[in-house]
């Protein structure tokens, strides 16, 4: 009320007078009609959440007791935990199996159905149906495949050529790349195809004059299917590596954090402290340094990736 | 999740919202000319040969990997549990054990989880429509003074990662601030959430901003109100990317896990992804009974897919044109 009487009180300012009634009829009132359901849930789901956790992360609280603020105690309990170093390293592994051996996967499945003059639906299906499955069944059929015996079925399989029987999820050292293996398969398909809609967008002048200059299929896939992609490249890289820093399903359905703690992953750890442990605040922390991290990651490789890009 | 990622996508790439799904079609049609391999090089023995060997690999190789699972788990769904453990890769069987497909439907609670599954991913599409377009229908079209306040401000949770708000995300739905009440099980707490999607709001309003404002400007003019434009010109104009928007929320809230399991504890209102989740934690279902569980997971989305898969595949390269 105040703040309308003050303006109608300057009446030298350049700014008219705040109407009612003018701004029913301009579609004022319809505009904040529409706004209200956005608004309110953004503030609730969204903007409340990522204030609250910043908030929470300076807090002891237990849901019982008032809140006490606690400064900088919920950090420093975060980074002195003796599993931190471990699970921040087997996130870290994690990421760099998943680009070594996991990211090269779609490209080649892309650019080998692109090449495809007959049938390529039908590879384009196969490629795509691990996609479909829910990982939540896809992790138990693949829990099974893993079976560390000489009966399981990977085991029976390597067993034709001659390998194994392998460990799989139960060795320290095999279980996270078993990890990487089921996320690769699962993962594959539904990157592929989005690969292939830009491998169709490449002009197909560019393999003409390449051809006349007397390049051969592997120099014309290596000097101009690759750069070509290369924005969509970064792109997936990038979505890629804030994903698997945010890994959970999996190491939670697949071995729980073990052996050893060999696939204690961040999120397990926000997920044991919030969830197991009811320690909340412990739990923000950790969540707001993984966020501040991926935010310094995203900036660095945006600038990285840029500067590499010709345009 | 993934904000920070797909905020850059978007800002890269704006055209390639505008007519996504056309340029798709298109983009196919361009594709079929020819690739790095002319039809020179595969006149050439040696390059016949090599391709030949590739794709026969590549045959075997995608066949046992996309289909192997689904194919492996049809067959222990309908075998005995002694049998699926000592002759896991046992090719001839007897399908005499039927019963266990009804023992995972009614036993193991897998036809009310499917069931709940469906009422989750209807109710976040509806909550995730209703939302994007309505929010993005007032930051493009309406305009009022303060839209870009609320513009900015959704944009900017995009370029924040997901896990800064899962744990007070879930203190929010066990008590509501204000009103005061615990959405913990009920599917609100799954729906609801859905809606708050950025991603979502921010691609809509950037189809919307590409409708010509004469379309509209001609509407208002023939008296229609801001209700009346959106739902009979600017919603039937922007069908592809809406059912782009609506197909992506219904294959993540299929697949969705642990946001369900936190919010949904009553195992009569868990979706099937939770069910199944609590078997690989223990179960007291037989082996035999869980992987028939699996199967029937797995086969409803594989035959929707296999009916559907034009569709579906256009609908998601063409999300990947958003992103990239």
């Amino acid at each position: 009320m105040s703040k309308t009487l003050a303006i109608e009180l300057r009446p030298t300012s350049r700014r008219k007078p705040f109407n009612v009634v003018r701004w029913y009829q301009s579609g004022g009132f319809t505009a904040v009609l529409f706004a209200v359901p956005i608004v309110l849930i953004f503030l609730y789901f969204t903007w409340g959440p990522i204030v609250q956790g910043v908030v929470l992360s300076v807090q002891r609280t237990n849901l019982v007791s008032a809140a006490s603020w606690v400064g900088l105690k919920n950090f420093e309990f975060v980074l002195t935990d003796p599993g931190l170093p471990q699970a921040a390293l087997n996130t870290g592994y994690y990421a760099l199996l998943g680009l070594v051996f996991g990211f090269p996967v779609p490209i080649l499945i892309a650019v080998f159905i692109n090449e495809l003059r007959k049938y390529d639906w039908m590879y384009n299906l196969l490629a795509y149906l691990p996609a479909v499955v829910p990982p939540v069944a896809g992790i138990l059929l693949w829990k099974f495949f893993y079976d560390p015996s000489g009966e399981g079925i990977f085991n029976t399989m390597l067993g034709w050529f001659g390998v194994g029987p392998l460990p799989w999820l139960n060795s320290e050292a095999m279980a996270m790349p078993s990890l990487v293996l089921y996320t690769t398969w699962a993962g594959a398909g539904a990157t592929a195809i989005i690969y292939l809609a830009a491998i169709g967008g490449i002009s197909s002048e560019l393999y003409e004059a390449a051809e006349i200059d007397g390049a051969g299929i592997w120099s014309r896939l290596w000097h101009i299917t690759i750069p070509q992609l290369r924005n969509i490249i970064f792109i997936m890289m990038l979505l890629q590596l804030i994903g698997t820093f945010q890994l959970f399903t999996e190491p939670f359905l697949f071995t729980g954090g073990g052996p050893n703690n060999a696939t204690q992953t961040i999120m397990l750890k926000i997920y044991n402290y919030a969830f197991i442990n009811g320690d909340y605040g412990a739990a923000t922390a950790l969540s707001v340094l993984l966020a501040i991290f991926l935010c310094l990651l995203s900036v660095v490789y945006h600038f990285v990736t840029k500067r590499w890009s010709p345009s | 999740m993934s904000a920070i990622g797909t905020q850059v996508t978007v800002s890269l790439v704006e055209p390639a919202v505008l007519d996504a799904v056309p340029r798709a079609k298109k983009k196919l049609v361009v594709a079929k000319e020819r690739g790095a391999i002319s039809s020179a090089d595969r006149k050439r023995p040696i390059v016949k040969a090599s391709m030949w060997i590739i794709q026969i690999l590549m045959f075997i190789g995608l066949l046992v990997a996309g289909f192997g699972p689904i194919a492996w788990s049809a067959r222990a769904a309908v075998s005995g549990s002694q049998q699926i453990i000592t002759d896991p890769t046992g090719i001839w069987f007897s399908p005499v054990f039927w019963v266990n497909l009804v023992h995972a439907w009614n036993g193991a609670q897998i036809g009310s989880s499917l069931g709940n599954t469906v009422i989750v991913a209807v109710g976040c599409t509806i909550s995730t429509l209703f939302i994007s377009t309505t929010g993005a229908y007032l930051l493009s079209v309406l305009r009022p003074k303060w839209s870009p306040v609320l513009s900015g401000a959704v944009l900017a949770t995009l370029f924040l990662p997901g896990v800064i708000s899962l744990v007070p995300l879930y203190l929010t739905i066990l008590h509501m601030p204000v009103i005061g009440v615990s959405l913990q099980n009920t599917f609100w707490a799954v729906w609801l959430p859905a809606g708050a999607s950025a991603f979502n709001v921010i691609v809509l309003k950037r189809f919307f901003d590409s409708i010509p404002r004469e379309l509209i400007e001609a509407a208002k003019i023939d008296g229609a109100g801001p209700l009346r434009v959106l739902t009979t010109l600017v919603i039937p104009l922007s069908r592809p990317i809406i059912g782009v928007v609506a197909l992506l929320t219904i294959v993540a809230s299929w697949k969705d896990f642990l946001w369900p399991m936190l919010v949904l504890t009553d195992p009569n209102l868990q979706p099937v992804s939770v069910t199944l989740g609590g078997f690989a934690n223990g179960t007291s279902q037989p082996f035999s009974v869980q992987m028939a569980a699996v199967f029937l997971t797995i086969i409803i989305p594989v035959i929707l897919f296999a009916i559907f898969q034009k569709q579906f595949l256009r609908g998601v390269s063409s999300a990947g044109g958003i992103k990239g």
